[in-house]
Order: C-alpha cells, then sequence, then structure tokens
C-alpha cells in the first residue's frame, strides 16, 4: 500500500479508480450531535473580514470589481493569487488575485464582450480578433448550424435559456480522485484508456481519443497550477489539509476553463472525512484546525465568480454559480453517510455566516440519524441557507455516490454527466395550438400553420387534440435545437478538465426540461370544468379568455386537475424520447424553474387558466402564486404526485414559510417543549 | 356521526408535537376579548363533515404526519364531545396520534351524563392542550364572560386520570401580564401531575380585522401586542408558581 494510504481500509479502490469503494470501506457514520465543533480561528476571522470588505467594495463599484480583458483564462493561465498568504490554509482563486473576473471566450466571444463593456471593461482588441476570425467559439459553431425554424423558436421564447451562448455547466468532475490518486496515477489510467479504443476511426472513437488526449493535457496543467502555489498533487493526498486542496485545486481547474450555468461540486464532505478521522486518531490536526481547514475550504468556494452580463443575471435573478455540495444521504448497505464532516460543512453558515453559495445541500432520508437532522433544523432556522432533497427517492436509480449539479440534477459523480437543456415554454406552446403557431405576442409564424381554434367556446378534447399535436412539434424541434448546442460544445468548449476527472465511457444525460406546468394544467382544468371563451383581436388571435364557472386547480391535492398535469409531463416525455439524441444521451426532464419563471412569464401571452399576459408562471412545479388554498400539505401532495421517472432530471418546489408557522420557538418546532424546571 | 366543522388545516405546526392534520370545530361558548377566531363562535354555520370524511382526509396524506397527528381545536371542541369520541376511536384505531386543544368550558363535574362522556373519551386522548385564560374567578369572568371554576376541575380531572396535559396561556398587556396571577397559575398547574410542557403565548392582533369583516366591535382596542420579548420573564413567573407547589407538595 501506498505510504499516503497508511490505516486505510484496501480493496478494489487501490487497483482501480474507484472513490465510492474507498468511502464504503473507511467512513465512519456518526451519530452523535454538534457539540464537538469548533468556532472561527483569528485568521478565519481576519480572512472573512477583508472578504468582505472586498465585497462592499464590488457592490460599490456596481457589481464587478475587477475583470481580465486581456489573459484568456486556462488552468494555468494565471499566477497564484492570494487574500493573505500567510493565514490561508486553503488556496487558490480564478485569476491572479481575488474578486478578479476571468476572460472566458470560448463558450461565446460576444457574449464575452458583452459581459465586460456592461461593467465597463473593454475586451482586448487582439482577442476579440482572434476569436472572430481565427478561432470558431461554441456560440458561433451553434449559429452555423440552426434552422430558421430554431432561431424563430429561440427569440419567440417557446424555447428559453438555451446554453448557445454561454457554458453549459452541470458537469461535476469526481475531484476527490485528485486527492486519493493524485494526479500522476490519474494520468496513466487516461493513457490506459487512450490505448484501449477501438482501431476502426469511426466519428466515435476519433472523437474519444482526441478526448482523452485533451483530459490528459488538462491534468498537467492541473499539476503545474497546483505547483504554482507551492502544492505537489502528483501524489496522493497525506493529510485532510492535502486532501481538501487537491479536491478544490480539481474544482479550481473546472472554474478556470467553464463559465458554466451551474459548476457544482459534488459529494466531498464524508470522502474528506476518512482524512480527518484518520488525522485526529494520529493526533495530525486539531478539531480546530480541521474547521479551519473547512471553513477556508468554503471561503473559497463563495469566491467563485464569473463575467456575466445583466441578461444573464436577470434571467437567473442574480450571479449565481451552483457550487452544489450534495451532504449526508444513506448508503445502498444500510448505513447513513453522515460524517462529522457533513456537520463541519454546515457549521461554516455559523462560523462565516448565511450565504447561498455553496448551495449546502442535505440529501435528506427519514434513516438519517436524528442528531443531524435537528442540527440541520437549527443551522435552516439561523441561517435559512440549506437545500433539501430526497435522498430515499434518488438513491434507488443512483445509488449512494451521487451529488446534485444546479439545483436538483442528480448524477453518478465521476460516471455519469449532462448535457443541460434549458427549458421548453409549454404554456406558450398551449397557445400556438390554438393561434395555429402563430406567436401571440410578435405575431409570427412561429410554430407550423395548423388549423387554429375556431368556435366560441373552448372544448376540452379538441384542445387536447391540437395540443398534443403541437407538443409532438415542439419536442422534435427542441431536440434538434439541443443537438446543435451539444455537438458544438463538445466541439468548441470541451469541459477537458471535469472529463478527466470521469470514467472513459460515461452516461450522458440529456436533460430537458419544461417550465409552465401549472399554467397548462389550471388551462386544461378550466377549459375542462368551466366555460371558457376565447377572445380574439381584429386580426383573428386570440389575446385573452373569459372564464365562467370554477375549476380545480393544481396545488389542492385534487385528482381532477393534478391528473392532467401528470400526464402532461409523461406525455411530454415521451415525445423527448421518440427523438434522437446527441452521442446516445438518455433522454430525461426537469421541472425545476427556481428563478427564471419571471422572464417566462414575461414572454407569454394571456393563458385560459386566467393568468394575464406577462404575469410570471410559478416556480418550478409549484402551484400559481395564491390558487393553493387547502394548506401546505395539500400542495405539497399535488407536487409529490408528478411522476419521477418522467422527471428524472428533477421536479422542485420552491416552499417558503414565515418562521411562525413552523413553531412559536425552536423547541416547538422539533417537536416538544417538555417542561424543564431546572433553568 | 358528523361534526360541525369551521375548517381543517393540513399542515398545522403549532398545534400539538409535530405536523398535525387540525381540525377546527365550528361554535363555541366562551367570549375571550382576545380571541383571534370569532367566526368559531356561532354554533350554527361551518359545514357537516363524518369521521369517515375527516379520516379519510387524514389518511391521504398520512406520510406527512407520521410523528404529528390530528388535533382537534375549534371552536370549543368539547361541546361535539359526540362527535369528538367517535373521531378519536376511529382514530386510535389506526395508530394516529390524538390531541384535543380546549378550553375545559364544556365540563361539569356535577353532569354525570356528560362526565361519562369526557370519561369515554379520555382514554382515546393522548394529549390535551388546555388553555387557562385567567386564574382568578372574577378576572376570568370579565376577559371570557364565563366562570373558570369548571375548567379548573377539568384540569384536575385530566392529571387524576393521567391525561398528559400542555398548558398554554396568552399574555395580554394589562390584562393577563400580572405577575401575581401568573405566579397563582403556575402554582396551581404545578399540582397538576401529568402537565408536560407550558406555552406561553404573546398577544398578537392577528384577529382585529375579522372583527372588522364580521361587524363586530373588537373589545381590545387600544391594547398593544404583547412585547415578545418579555414572555422568557413571565414564563419565569409560571415556572416559579410551579416550583413552589411542587416543593409544597412534596413536603
Amino acid at each position: 500500500m501506498r505510504p499516503e494510504w497508511n490505516n486505510f481500509v484496501g480493496g478494489k479502490w487501490e487497483s482501480e479508480i474507484n472513490v465510492r469503494d474507498f468511502i464504503q470501506k473507511n467512513y465512519t457514520p456518526y451519530d452523535g450531535d454538534e457539540a464537538f465543533l469548533a468556532g472561527a480561528t483569528q485568521n478565519t476571522k481576519d480572512l472573512w473580514a477583508q472578504v468582505l470588505d472586498l465585497s462592499k467594495q464590488e457592490r460599490e463599484a456596481g457589481g464587478v470589481l475587477d475583470m481580465d480583458t486581456k489573459v484568456i483564462s486556462t488552468i494555468t493561465s494565471h499566477g497564484p493569487g492570494y487574500l493573505d498568504k500567510n493565514k490561508e490554509t486553503i488556496v487558490g482563486f480564478q485569476t491572479d488575485k481575488p474578486f478578479k473576473r476571468s476572460l472566458q471566450p470560448y463558450g461565446g466571444i460576444r457574449m464575452a464582450e458583452k459581459a465586460c463593456t456592461d461593467n465597463g471593461y473593454t475586451v482586448d482588441p487582439e482577442v476579440s480578433e482572434f476569436f472572430s476570425i481565427h478561432r470558431k467559439t461554441h456560440n458561433a459553431g451553434v449559429f452555423d448550424a440552426y434552422t430558421d425554424e430554431m432561431r424563430a423558436c429561440r427569440s419567440a421564447h417557446v424555447i428559453t435559456g438555451l446554453p448557445d451562448a454561454y457554458g453549459r455547466g452541470r458537469i461535476i468532475g469526481d475531484y476527490r480522485r485528485i486527492a486519493l490518486y493524485g494526479i500522476d496515477r490519474l494520468i496513466e489510467d487516461k493513457i490506459a484508456q487512450k490505448n484501449s479504443t477501438g482501431r476502426v476511426m469511426d466519428d466515435w472513437t476519433i472523437r474519444l481519443r482526441e478526448e482523452l488526449s485533451e483530459q490528459i493535457v488538462a491534468l498537467k496543467m492541473m499539476k503545474e497550477m497546483a505547483a504554482s502555489y507551492g502544492c505537489d498533487i502528483s501524489k496522493p493526498a497525506s493529510n485532510v489539509q492535502e486532501a481538501i486542496q487537491a479536491t478544490y485545486f480539481g474544482y479550481l481547474a473546472a472554474v478556470k476553463e467553464q463559465n458554466g450555468a451551474a459548476m457544482s461540486l459534488g459529494r466531498t464532505s464524508t470522502f474528506i472525512d476518512i482524512y480527518a478521522e484518520r488525522d485526529l486518531a494520529a493526533g495530525t490536526f486539531t478539531e480546530e484546525q480541521i474547521q479551519e481547514f473547512v471553513d477556508h475550504f468554503i471561503m473559497k468556494l463563495r469566491l467563485i465568480k464569473f463575467a456575466r452580463t445583466p441578461e444573464y443575471n436577470d434571467l437567473f435573478s442574480g450571479d449565481p454559480v451552483w457550487v452544489t455540495e450534495s451532504i449526508g444521504g444513506v448508503g445502498i448497505d444500510g448505513r447513513h453517510m453522515v460524517t462529522k464532516m457533513s456537520f463541519r460543512y454546515l457549521h461554516t453558515l455559523t462560523n462565516l455566516g448565511a450565504a447561498p453559495e455553496p448551495n449546502l445541500t442535505v440529501l435528506w432520508s427519514t434513516r438519517l440519524p436524528e442528531a443531524f437532522k435537528k442540527y440541520c433544523a437549527k443551522q435552516s432556522i439561523a441561517s435559512s441557507s440549506i437545500q433539501y432533497e430526497n435522498d430515499d427517492l434518488m438513491r434507488v436509480t443512483h445509488g449512494d455516490d451521487y451529488a446534485i449539479a444546479c439545483c436538483v440534477s442528480s448524477m453518478r459523480v465521476g460516471k455519469e454527466m449532462q448535457f443541460f437543456g434549458a427549458r421548453a415554454n409549454l404554456a406558450k406552446a398551449l397557445l400556438y395550438s390554438l393561434n395555429g403557431g402563430i406567436d401571440e405576442k410578435t405575431r409570427k409564424q412561429v410554430g407550423p400553420k395548423y388549423r387554429k381554434y375556431e368556435g366560441d367556446v373552448l372544448e376540452y378534447d379538441k384542445v387536447v387534440d391540437a395540443y398534443d399535436d403541437m407538443l409532438e412539434w415542439l419536442a422534435d424541434v427542441y431536440v434538434n435545437t439541443l443537438n446543435c448546442i451539444h455537438y458544438m460544445h463538445d466541439k468548441y468548449c470541451y469541459e477537458r478538465a471535469q472529463m478527466a476527472l470521469h470514467d472513459r465511457d460515461v452516461r450522458r444525460y440529456f436533460a430537458t426540461g419544461i417550465a409552465g406546468l401549472s399554467v397548462v394544467a389550471d388551462s386544461l382544468s378550466a377549459i375542462k370544468y368551466a366555460t371558457v371563451k376565447p377572445i380574439r383581436d381584429e386580426e383573428g388571435i386570440i389575446v385573452d379568455f373569459e372564464i365562467t364557472g370554477d375549476f380545480p386547480k393544481y396545488g389542492n391535492d385534487d385528482d381532477r386537475v393534478d391528473t392532467i398535469a401528470q400526464e402532461l409531463v409523461s406525455k411530454f416525455m415521451t415525445m423527448i424520447r421518440r427523438h434522437h439524441t446527441y452521442r446516445d444521451g438518455f433522454p430525461t426532464t426537469s421541472i425545476l424553474t427556481i428563478t427564471s419563471n419571471v422572464v417566462y412569464g414575461r414572454a407569454t401571452g394571456s393563458t385560459p387558466d386566467g393568468r394575464k399576459a406577462g404575469v410570471p408562471f410559478a416556480p418550478g412545479a409549484n402551484p400559481l402564486h395564491g390558487r393553493d388554498t387547502h394548506g401546505a400539505v395539500a400542495s405539497l401532495a399535488s407536487v409529490a404526485k408528478l411522476p419521477f421517472n418522467d422527471s428524472q432530471d428533477g421536479i422542485s418546489n420552491t416552499f417558503t414559510i414565515i418562521p411562525g408557522a413552523l413553531g412559536k420557538e425552536d423547541q416547538i418546532f422539533a417537536g416538544d417543549i417538555e417542561l424543564d424546571l431546572s433553568k | 356521526m358528523s361534526g360541525r366543522i369551521h375548517s381543517l388545516e393540513s399542515f398545522g405546526t403549532v398545534d400539538g408535537p409535530g405536523v398535525r392534520f387540525v381540525v377546527f370545530v365550528q361554535g363555541c361558548p366562551m367570549r375571550c376579548a382576545y380571541c383571534h377566531n370569532p367566526d368559531t363562535w356561532p354554533m350554527t354555520g361551518g359545514k357537516e363533515m363524518e369521521v369517515s370524511e375527516i379520516i379519510a382526509d387524514y389518511e391521504r396524506n398520512a406520510s406527512f404526519y407520521k410523528d404529528g397527528g390530528i388535533t382537534v381545536t375549534g371552536g370549543e371542541p368539547m361541546m361535539q364531545i359526540d362527535f369528538v369520541i367517535e373521531l378519536f376511536a376511529e382514530a386510535k384505531k389506526r395508530g394516529i396520534h390524538t390531541c384535543l386543544d380546549t378550553s375545559g368550558i364544556a365540563f361539569n363535574p356535577d353532569n354525570a351524563e356528560y362526565v361519562a362522556k369526557v370519561d369515554k373519551l379520555l382514554p382515546l386522548t393522548d394529549l390535551v392542550m388546555l388553555d387557562i385564560k385567567h386564574i382568578d374567578p372574577i378576572k376570568h369572568q370579565e376577559l371570557t364572560a364565563q366562570p373558570n371554576d369548571n375548567i379548573l376541575a377539568f384540569a384536575q380531572y385530566l392529571a387524576d386520570h393521567d391525561v398528559d396535559i400542555w398548558i398554554r396561556h396568552v399574555v395580554v398587556p394589562t390584562l393577563t401580564d400580572d405577575d401575581e396571577y401568573l405566579y397563582k397559575l403556575g402554582y396551581f398547574i404545578g399540582g397538576l401531575k401529568t402537565l408536560k410542557a407550558l406555552d406561553v403565548l404573546p398577544y398578537h392582533t392577528m384577529g382585529k380585522s375579522k372583527y372588522e369583516n364580521l361587524g363586530m366591535t373588537y373589545k381590545l382596542e387600544g391594547i398593544e401586542p404583547m412585547d415578545k420579548s418579555k414572555i422568557p420573564a413571565k414564563k419565569a413567573v409560571i415556572l416559579d408558581g410551579i416550583k413552589k407547589r411542587r416543593a409544597d407538595d412534596a413536603k
């Protein structure tokens, strides 16, 4: 056994790249409470004060403090950067100093230029010229391939948020591999993979060989980047500090080269805990030191920044990176996977204060230890910064070493990746089916010229018939648009750093998404159970609806309408599955617009459920605002009926409740207010 | 068997342990000046619902309530004691935790027929949340238009029959915030051996708009909401009373 692996339980993981096997053989479940946690050290406090000061300066400067306009970001493009070298125990920034945003033109030069101009900077003209004339970008490639119809769908927002001008993201490298194996071993493995490809040089093999070569280059560059910080990651990490540092360097390499729509971290805490336990037992580090490493690591993750345009920020209601870290869950052998490190990660919300990034996500199971559940509740109440996802649901298909990319997309770390696919606007498609493919806002013929709805009252069967036809068209153009996007992204903006930390043969999820689910469910319910009259303008376009009578609304645990929502999801997914997907991607869909529902609503005319033109959709799978009138459980029950098998990329429900409604004091929330006469 | 129901809440988090399915019954004889549900006062109105319908509603989403259960509140549930007995009997058959949130006003130790019904109800009840409005008989009459002797008798009856009790008390500035009475309250409830919890609540004015909508006069016009930060001190006074009583009883 290698000296760095002393005292670890050996296994398959020694002879093959298999982080899960290492974790399962070595982790220590922790059933205790948070009493062992250590507070912030003086160094942590000093560094965080420095960050707060820089954040203030950044806000005062209008949102951006500094941008690189000349040096194209690669893994090794910038020398080391620090807040305070003597105080940082975990190091590394995207550029040569904190708060300086990097220049990433491979996704699209115009987006990179605009991100600079909108923030008062100008991209070096030589860079602009190079990426306009000499080197094609992902964005340019996509638009070379797009059909007129795809362009029309895009500008009419019937397909929205497409990653055709920016990085698609949603790929999680298995950054832990660097800590466990060291770069040299990973390079050896990649060379072996390259030697194992088929000998017939068809498209697949040529592409694979080229990509593996790119991955090897990326691994070598990671080693070089780490060396510039004085760290050697060619060998396995020998203690917890090195393990965190190596994991972070892997992630840092990814964000230096990809300005993706979601750049998630994976599932690192239980892995890291194995090193912490070994160091605690050997007396190498104290609890306080280990917490300091974690605090500094999380601090670094909070400082990941990208150059983005105001429109991008508008779409996502902010400037999210989605540094999602998945914590906890239960193993398939029945042991829960909560460790002391799970607590330490959540404890950063106390030591550094609340923050939206990294997106700390607890993989929730009824079988998590009680003390951890209570601690989660406590930290949630104090910080409002923890996301929860249903491990009992996802473990069935994903096992116990998956992680969440972005907000809900689950994938097995290092074995699966995703082609991010934005979403189709199903509410707009319903209007297209009534208006014969003419866009209700722009009056352009976007969809096929099917017959317009005739008649003074909307009849359910007729509407559903026409809608099905329109959805078939939409699924077709949507999947093919995504095929163009992912072909070009692989070609011109390949994620070599993240993919270097994957197996050779990965499963590629071909993600799609839907927006406006509750709008359509309520619209069809209104048409079925009330009387809906279309109102046409002088051109004969239906612009509004007159509703007489009441109808069941999604969000009240009422099967009459909930079934409509369920069927819609399954129907659209079936249509998606009928199409060819790039690289044989496994098609999935999601119902998860968390913020962009506002933008989609703005682009969509009045709908038959009584929602007026421009009014926001509900986020994700939520009922429309104010329509769930039977309390939270009824509302959640409607959402819970949606079929996960037909929405495997995730279903999100944004649930907001005032703390007072969850109990009057912490103890009541926890379910008991036992009389304590000792105080 | 049907009950007269004001409304159902599928996600109750402040009416007993865990997440609870809450049944608000229609009708209450108390006229508490600070009541925030005056719409539940009339004995008419609401809608008739069968026990089986309520149980079916509960079971539909039973997984949400696995650490909670059913709470019946109101209104005054014990005005419809036959209905509550049957509801709780059906609940207990299914292993559902039952909680009765009551003022105790309907109890009358001299009414043998009613006491017999209470004796049927209590074995089906896992927890009673008893809201004692005021410990002083005269002040209680002023505040609620009802005497408190039967309420206090009910509290004792619960303890004697081994039913767990949570006491709730709303602190209203100038009306129920006097330390002397809070201490007396504590001294009284300290004698209840099944007392499990004490929940001291600050008075709020969120019910006021309901009175306006119902065309009723709000009696506490001009009284400010209770400052939350003062609640722990008020609770401490009650706890002192409890401790004194326990000490005296131990002698």
